[in-house]
């Protein structure tokens, strides 16, 4: 191979090289440019309408007056039980199918694969699910608890799968280790393998509650409400939730609405955020002493 | 092992931040009691998205005197909302059109008997661009020729010798809306008959912009939404043979704007009715109707017709009086004959 020849190549594969980051860097792009302008425009709309009042004031027929706290509450209602129900769940569920049963049986096989699947079914079948089982058949009416039973079971899925990945990522000499000094596997799996496993699983589970946060469709079939003048008082009040309402107030005439659907959309955002700043330090802390 | 204490304290704040919220309030609202300070419970209303505003005005004012009561509104459709009501699951449905047979019959079955209350009027607005300097009105024959199922006009010059030659873009609600079915009655005359080749959306708010920024559109929704969007869209005068009519609060409540005139209904569970929360509810609605329909841009139905709901639900008469009378554009006259 002459040098001439070498050096067109090497231009053509430096031209190559350049188009391909530069590619790269426009598909960033145009996600944070989509973000950007959906973040301004929501900001633009619902700035003002931002305050104490709004987030202390129930909703209202009149624009002005109208306040997300019950929406807000009923979010966090919802989140904080789906967590208490589907996080203890999903991990259990996921330490036994990775450490418990290692050897893979028809059993398993047929678990994982239906795992799987669920993580894919559209949420609205869900809906359908927890109203015909929560509350028809264990009659739990249209409450926080069917709203966040439902929500438990929507998340399970991705739960599992995510634990699972954390889990299989543990090196094995941990757990060879740690048996060989005499612990029993609880032992293993609390001392050793779940804190090399947490960051992994706190992100997952941090994942699985910001969908649960801002999923709509299923809690609508459950029969969540669009109007509600108090904040849930117990696991069988009625409630709505922060999407809810916002799409509520989107169409509705008054353009006064349109605004405080715009200021719902940020405390929305911000609860989100607080949620996965909360994640990033949980992980951060737990990779520290893993 | 501190990852797992500040796991469980990270879950301890938000526990107790929402246990903070939760008490504060119910001892808030009995302090200031007033007039029903005694009664308690809830009382729960779904149905129509049309009829919403209506029940959250009320819903709120109510509680407003009756802090001990927990009104809730949720908006299923009309539909949706008759199915949970023949379940029994809720005390009180709101509805665009009156109640069909085959949900009467499920009522029935199912032993639950309903009081129906006409609450307010509203008038379907059909819409055009404000750029549009050609079409004043239109007659119902030239709607029902552009909406009929098959129609292939898609230019203003083929609706009425003398508009320009512009394209015609329709725009309307999905078919789950009642809205919907209440417009294919009265224009193209049959359940569900309508072209399918419009922009269809739920949101009336959707509809709106759409004929905003579109010079040839042509759309139709609530008097409400037109109501808050003078600056954006214009409304058509509708000739239903008498000469075009402008649609108004007047034009409706005399009964000149039609046939898009139509009754919303609430349905009141009579078993429901027994709970003292529920009639108060109820009473409240009759007596503040007049008042708070007008006010979230409905158009109210005269006072007897209110006084006549109120002997209904003192008589507990059951049962539709206006039962598969879609087809037909109900006046106010007809609702009071047959309050009688």
């Amino acid at each position: 191979m002459s040098i001439e020849r070498y050096r067109k190549r090497l231009t053509a594969r430096g031209v190559k090289d350049l188009l391909f980051t530069n590619l790269c860097f426009v598909a960033t792009l145009v996600g944070i440019f989509l973000l950007v302008v959906l973040l301004y425009s929501v900001f633009r709309d619902g700035r003002q309408r931002l305050s104490w009042e709004f987030l202390n004031s129930f909703p209202s027929r009149f624009p002005e007056k109208a306040g997300i706290k019950s929406a807000l509450f009923g979010s966090l209602w919802v989140v904080v039980l789906t967590g208490a129900i589907a996080v203890p769940t999903g991990i259990a569920a996921a330490i036994y199918l990775e450490e418990f049963q290692r050897r893979r049986t028809w059993l398993t096989e047929l678990i994982q694969v239906n795992i799987s699947n669920l993580a894919g079914v559209p949420s609205i079948v869900y809906g359908l699910l927890g109203l015909a089982v929560f509350v028809r058949w264990m009659s739990l009416d249209r409450s926080v608890i069917s709203g966040a039973l439902t929500m438990a079971l929507l998340i399970l899925p991705m739960l599992i799968t995510v634990s699972q990945e954390a889990l299989k990522a543990v090196p094995d000499s941990y757990r060879e280790g740690s048996l060989a000094l005499g612990a029993t596997q609880w032992q293993t799996i609390y001392r050793q393998v779940l804190p090399a496993a947490l960051p992994g699983i706190l992100t997952g589970v941090i994942l699985s509650l910001s969908r649960a946060l801002g999923e709509t469709a299923p809690l609508i079939l459950i029969g969540a409400v669009s109007f509600v003048r108090f904040v849930p008082e117990n696991l069988g009040s009625s409630f709505t939730v922060l999407p809810i309402q916002i799409f509520n107030w989107t169409s509705q005439p008054q353009k006064g609405f349109q605004e405080a659907a715009a200021a719902g959309i940020i405390v929305l955002l911000v609860v989100l955020l607080s949620l996965n700043a909360a994640a990033i330090y949980l992980r951060h802390r737990a990779s520290r002493h893993a | 092992m501190s990852i797992w204490r500040s796991v469980v304290v990270a879950g301890g704040i938000v526990v107790a931040a929402i246990g903070c919220g939760g008490p504060k309030e119910g001892a808030g609202s009995a302090a200031d009691g007033s007039a029903g300070q005694e009664l308690k419970g809830a009382v729960n209303v779904d149905g129509s998205s049309t009829v919403f505003p209506i029940s959250q005005a009320l819903a709120e004012e109510f509680m407003n005197v009756t802090p001990g009561v927990n009104v809730t509104v949720a908006e299923s459709g009309t539909g949706g909302g008759f199915k949970k009501f023949g379940r029994g699951e809720i005390d009180i449905t709101g509805a665009s059109r009156p109640i069909e047979p085959s949900e009467d019959e499920v009522c029935k079955k199912n032993g639950v008997e309903y009081i129906e209350l006409p609450i307010a009027f509203d008038g379907l607005t059909v819409v055009v661009n404000p750029k549009n300097n050609w079409a004043d009105s239109l007659t119902v024959a030239e709607l029902k020729r552009i909406w009929e199922p098959g129609s292939k006009i898609d230019n203003w010059s083929q609706v009425r010798a003398g508009f320009p030659d512009k394209p015609l873009k329709l725009y309307g609600p999905g078919t789950d809306s009642g809205t919907f079915d209440y417009f294919c009655e009265a224009i193209t005359g049959g359940k569900g008959k309508s072209r399918s080749d419009y922009t269809a959306s739920e949101d009336d708010n959707v509809l709106v912009q759409g004929v905003a920024g579109d010079e040839g559109a042509l759309g139709y929704f609530g008097i409400a939404y037109y109501e808050e969007n003078k600056d954006k869209i214009r409304a058509l005068k509708i000739d239903g043979g008498d000469g075009p009519v402008e649609p108004s609060p007047e034009t409706v409540r005399s009964g000149l704007y039609k046939p898009l005139s139509r009754p919303l209904f609430l349905y009141v569970n009579a078993k429901s009715l027994e709970k003292p929360q529920v009639k108060a509810f109820v009473d409240f609605c009759l007596d503040h109707a007049e008042k708070l329909v007008s006010q979230v841009g409905y158009v109210p139905l005269p006072a007897e017709a209110y006084g006549a709901g109120k002997k209904i639900v003192a008589e507990k008469r059951t049962g539709s009086r206006f039962m598969g009378e879609t087809a037909k554009g109900l006046k106010i006259e007809d609702i009071l004959a047959k309050e009688k």
